[in-house]
């Protein structure tokens, strides 16, 4: 049956490009017209949204409870002492973390008041000096990797201070150690959960889909409506955001545990619970903690963005920079976030990797050598820093803290830099900026809006329906149809065309570099390399360069976006092309293909599925980058969204703009998905 | 073939299948309910199921080894599994020591496999972050021995199954014989009574199964438990085994000693497995004799009925007369024709090689 196919699938798809052209012309544009538009059905979605949260925060399940203050009970809302509960819980964590490393007083007020501190000034909780922290850096880095990690752990801890960034690093240092771990159990636990429960894996599995396409920051309009602005929420929006990806993880890693060594451990006689936490979870360690690095990553990727609702540290001083047009200061900043987020990365990694040696001999101070030598950094640093409070004057310990932009400054520096770029390149900038926007991106804007909605369901359905089948015809419909009936459908139409422009330029490069890399692997594995090293950016960073070349305007953000959406496209095709079994190649090799025919007819259509999720991949990639464009000035959903978090009753609005987002996003994974899997049978590939 | 009662027979069952059924699919209670004896191949594809195991019933006697042969998809695996209660059967009775497995609560399952069960798997099973050592003192650890005291005990499984010096390594540290030495090891830890071996030396080289099979000989030789041994390959079913059960699509075929097998197979299934094996191999003295027979003149040589007729071929046939056979205390038993032996060695094969 395999010679007619691809005629047919060719033959279905000019039929459907023709439809569509037909449908795209002769629809007229009124807004009456429900073929152009379809009416907004769902307008009242954003305000039903709002009642909803507010009648559960005001109204729902009144409880009794005693007020301390006013010495009587009081009648509240269950849903929001809850609420309170989490928050305040959560912000005493993140504030002893913090004290623990910054030092402070709110730690000891917790357990005392205000007024024992201002009677008692001892009652201060020290900060860690920088070269402990350095220290233990260095120690933890040789102990998980050996000298290259402890040396580029030393240079990371060195450079944030001499820079001046310490406070906000270490802000937001203890804000990912908080989230992390919240994160990491909580995506162990609903992973085991969805293990054991098909339902619950049921249940689990749209949400998570939805949760990880949502643009990060639709999460912060109900995250502040419910948790308030501050420290606590911006860690629960960080820990919605950093869950999935450990719960995906820990359900695929107990998966792939041998179906004999589960047979073994209940031959053993294991019970329930020695199954799970002494066969299944060590079994699966790999994954598990794979997981663990992907939460780090995820939760120091959003210490930008939650930011926004309160978050101290870096990424706070990070976006006033970039507001303010401090493009040195910004890049200052920028370093820091990489460095950490470098670190923490190779860290988790190397934690992940690390197998336990076991030597049973070895004497009581080999054992505790590491506890040891932590505990006398922490002695050797606060001599120093005792030492130091002499050499230098009150506030400007170098040798206990280096002050906040008390350190040295690269800033002017970079700031000539790139007022020397703008008037050096201005004109080919400026005319390469005007050619990309009036010559390419509103052309392409113009024939998106000039689309009927429904040539644009044609489309989608027939393309879902010729690649992947009906039911994914009908599911692209119905993820279509939402965003439709919404009051979003131009905006949406604006996010598409940014977004498939961002797609189609990021392909082409990666597919390319992809397959030139892949034919040598050294060059596979340099890229690859360099892939794992972008791959550790938060996103955000992104967007400081193109800004530096070309200023707050539509082409930054498509140009971050694309660096940014490449990176799957390469890898996924180095990844697909290298692993295709040298059985075949060779098998080629001796049918006598050269090259390029070996590549075209053998390696390509063997290494088409992976290559499809890399391009899945970028699409997301492409989409997400696109929507925090819109921090720094886009006109599509990205920026409505923006607007909801400074409105009162953006909740409503907020969610549903989040939604339409990831919906354009699950809309175009089915497609590909689905098609991938479908080649994957096909090729008896699993 | 046992419909007799549980304590019938010479030797005590230690295992007991009663009509055991299971049948994979949505239809299955009510396709094993219809059935009286065997279920129909037909009928269950039109009930949309796949039969595993089909009706079988036999026993297992103390310090017996019996092994269960037959292709992939035959239902040998899936039957082991049902005694193991890895999967539940979907009818019939299993015993075990008396009791009824089947009826068992989880707690009392637990307690089971914790002191009498050991079982060894095909693709070892072994923990990936635990050593041999703790590996080998998994199971008595999960049965609640401290680390100090089965340490010990896993050492001294390790010496026994030739492991010394390795106890430290991780499994992916081991080839794949080692590593099933471990396994072996770690199923024979809690001193089990039953011991079940699922495909064991299929994963490994030709030549290492062999040592595998000596090792295995060895150890049981001294142990002497009750073993159901799962394989596929007839040649290894021959070598090890008491009795052997052939099976072919979930359905028990034949069930007799090695010789009977060779000698007497029961369906053409079974024939076409002996078909190719060297009988001489497998054949002992006992199974070709003819009955003392008085006014024989016999020669002066006495063979041992418990002989491979191969090692002794040769010099029974350089004797001119036939050959007296001794059992274990050297008293005649029977005596041996030159011309038994050599329809034996080059017969035709579908005839019994014996006068009788």
């Amino acid at each position: 049956m395999s010679p007619p196919r691809i005629p047919l699938k060719a033959v279905q798809f000019s039929g459907l490009l023709v439809a569509f052209f037909v449908l795209a012309n002769f629809v007229d544009s009124s807004d009456a017209n429900w073929l152009w538009r379809f009416p907004p059905l769902l307008k009242d979605l954003p305000f039903i949204i709002n009642d909803t949260v507010q009648k559960l925060l005001f109204e729902w399940m009144p409880i009794e409870i005693y007020d301390p203050d006013i010495d009587d009970y009081e009648s509240s809302p269950l849903f929001r002492e809850v609420t309170r509960a989490v928050s305040s819980s959560l912000l005493v964590i993140i504030e002893f973390t913090r004290e623990v490393i910054l030092g402070g007083v709110k730690t000891i007020v917790v357990f005392t008041d205000w007024d024992f501190i201002n009677e008692n000034p001892w009652a201060h909780w020290p900060a860690l000096p920088w070269t402990v922290i350095t220290g233990w850096a260095i120690v933890l880095g040789y102990r998980l990797r050996g000298i290259g990690l402890a040396i580029l752990a030393g240079f990371s801890t060195v450079y944030i201070s001499v820079f001046g960034q310490w406070e906000p690093s270490m802000q937001t240092l203890s804000f990912v150690l908080v989230t992390a771990p919240v994160s990491v159990v909580l995506g162990l636990a609903l992973g085991i959960w969805a293990f054991r429960s098909k339902s619950v894996e049921a249940a689990l599995n749209p949400l998570l889909n939805v949760a990880q396409t949502m643009p990060h920051y639709s999460y912060l309009v109900p995250v502040i409506v419910l948790f308030g602005v501050g420290d606590h929420a911006a860690a629960i929006a960080t820990i919605i955001f950093a869950t999935p990806p450990m719960v995906r993880l820990t359900l695929l890693g107990l998966k792939n545990v041998p179906a004999d060594v589960v047979d073994a451990g209940v031959m053993n006689g294991c019970g329930r619970f020695q199954l799970l936490f002494r066969v299944l979870i060590p079994t699966a360690k790999r994954d598990v903690l794979i997981g663990v690095n992907q939460v780090v990553m995820q939760c120091l990727a959003m210490t930008v963005i939650a930011s926004f609702i309160g978050a101290q540290g870096l990424g706070s001083n990070l976006m006033i920079a970039l507001n303010s047009l401090k493009i040195g200061t910004g890049i200052e900043i920028g370093v820091c976030i990489v460095l950490i987020a470098v670190v923490l990365d190779k860290m988790s990694l190397a934690w992940a990797h690390k197998q336990k040696d076991y030597f049973a001999d070895r004497t009581l101070f080999q054992r505790y050598s590491i506890p040891i030598l932590l505990v006398a950094i922490l002695a050797g640093g606060s001599i120093l820093a005792w030492i130091g409070s002499f050499l230098f004057e009150e506030g400007r310990n170098y040798l206990y803290i280096v002050p906040h932009n008390k350190g040295i400054t690269t800033a002017p520096f970079w700031q000539a830099a790139v007022d020397w770029t703008w008037d050096t390149f201005f004109f080919i900038l400026k005319d390469f900026n005007e050619f990309l926007i009036t010559q390419v991106l509103f052309p392409m804007r113009d024939l998106y809006l000039g689309m009927p909605v429904v040539a644009t369901f044609l489309l989608m359905m027939g393309t879902a329906y010729i690649l992947a089948g009906f039911r994914s015809a009908l599911i692209v419909g119905g993820f279509l149809l939402f965003i439709a009936f919404s009051e979003y459908w131009d905006r949406a139409l604006i996010t598409a065309y940014m977004a498939s422009f961002v797609v189609i330029v990021s392909a082409v490069i990666g597919l390319t570099v992809g397959s030139l890399c892949a034919q040598s692997a050294v060059a596979s594995r340099a890229i690859l390399l360099v892939c794992d090293f972008l791959q550790t950016f938060p996103s955000f960073i992104y967007l400081i360069p193109v800004i530096m070349l070309f200023g707050i305007t539509d082409t930054s953000v498509i140009i971050a976006s694309v660096v940014y959406a490449t990176v799957p496209a390469t890898r996924y095709t180095i990844e697909g092309l290298r692993s295709v079994p040298v059985v075949i190649q060779e098998a080629g090799t001796m049918s006598g293909v050269s090259r390029m025919q070996r590549l075209v007819s053998i390696e390509f259509p063997l290494a088409f599925p992976h290559i499809m999720l890399g391009i899945n991949q970028t699409v997301i990639f492409g989409l997400f980058m696109v929507i925090i464009g819109a921090f720094i000035g886009t006109t599509d959903l990205g920026q409505l969204i923006l607007k909801a978090i400074s409105d009162r009753h953006g909740t409503g609005i907020g969610i549903t703009l989040g939604l339409c987002v990831a919906f354009i996003g699950l809309a175009v994974d089915q497609i590909i998905r689905t098609w991938a899997e479908r080649r994957k049978k096909e090729l008896g590939l699993g | 073939m046992s419909s007799q009662g549980r304590t019938s027979g010479k030797e005590r069952a230690v295992i007991e299948c009663q009509s055991v059924y299971k049948v994979f699919g949505r239809n299955a209670d009510s396709l094993v309910a219809g059935t009286d004896g065997f279920i129909d191949a037909e009928a269950a594809r039109s009930a949309g199921c796949i039969v595993g195991v089909n009706n079988a019933s036999f026993e297992v006697h103390a310090g017996e080894l019996l092994v269960i042969m037959g292709l992939s998809g035959s239902g040998k695996s899936t039957l082991l599994r049902c005694i193991s209660r890895l999967t539940d059967a979907t009818a019939g009775k299993i015993f075990v020591e008396g009791q009824d497995l089947l009826a068992m609560s989880s707690k009392k399952l637990l307690q089971m496999r914790r002191s009498k069960m050991g079982m060894v798997f095909q693709s070892f099973g072994l923990l990936p972050h635990k050593t041999v050592l703790e590996n080998i003192a998994f199971p008595l650890q999960m049965k609640g021995m401290g680390t100090r005291q089965s340490v010990s005990r896993a050492r001294d499984m390790a010496e026994l199954v030739g492991l010394r010096g390795r106890e430290n390594y991780f499994p992916r540290q081991l080839s794949g014989g080692q590593q099933q030495r471990v396994g072996i090891a770690r199923s024979l830890a809690v001193e089990p009574d039953i011991w079940f071996l699922d495909e064991p030396f299929s994963a490994l080289d030709p030549l290492i199964r062999k040592e595998m099979q000596d090792e295995f000989l060895r150890l049981q030789g001294v142990l002497k438990k009750t073993i159901l041994f799962v394989t596929h390959d007839f040649d290894e079913a021959l070598r090890l085994a008491d009795r052997i059960a052939i099976m072919k699509e979930g359905i028990i075929e034949q069930l007799d000693t090695p010789a009977g097998i060779i000698l007497e197979p029961a369906t053409e299934y079974v024939r076409k497995f002996t078909e190719d094996v060297p009988r001489e191999k497998v054949l002992r003295i006992e199974s070709v004799m003819d009955p003392v027979d008085q006014e024989e003149e016999l020669s002066d040589l006495r063979v041992s009925k418990d002989s491979i007729i191969e090692t002794v071929a040769e010099t029974i046939l350089n004797q001119d007369r036939p050959v007296g056979v001794v059992d274990a205390d050297n008293a005649l038993v029977g005596s041996l024709h030159a011309s038994h032996v050599i329809n034996v060695l080059f017969g035709n094969r579908s005839q019994r090689p014996s006068g009788n």
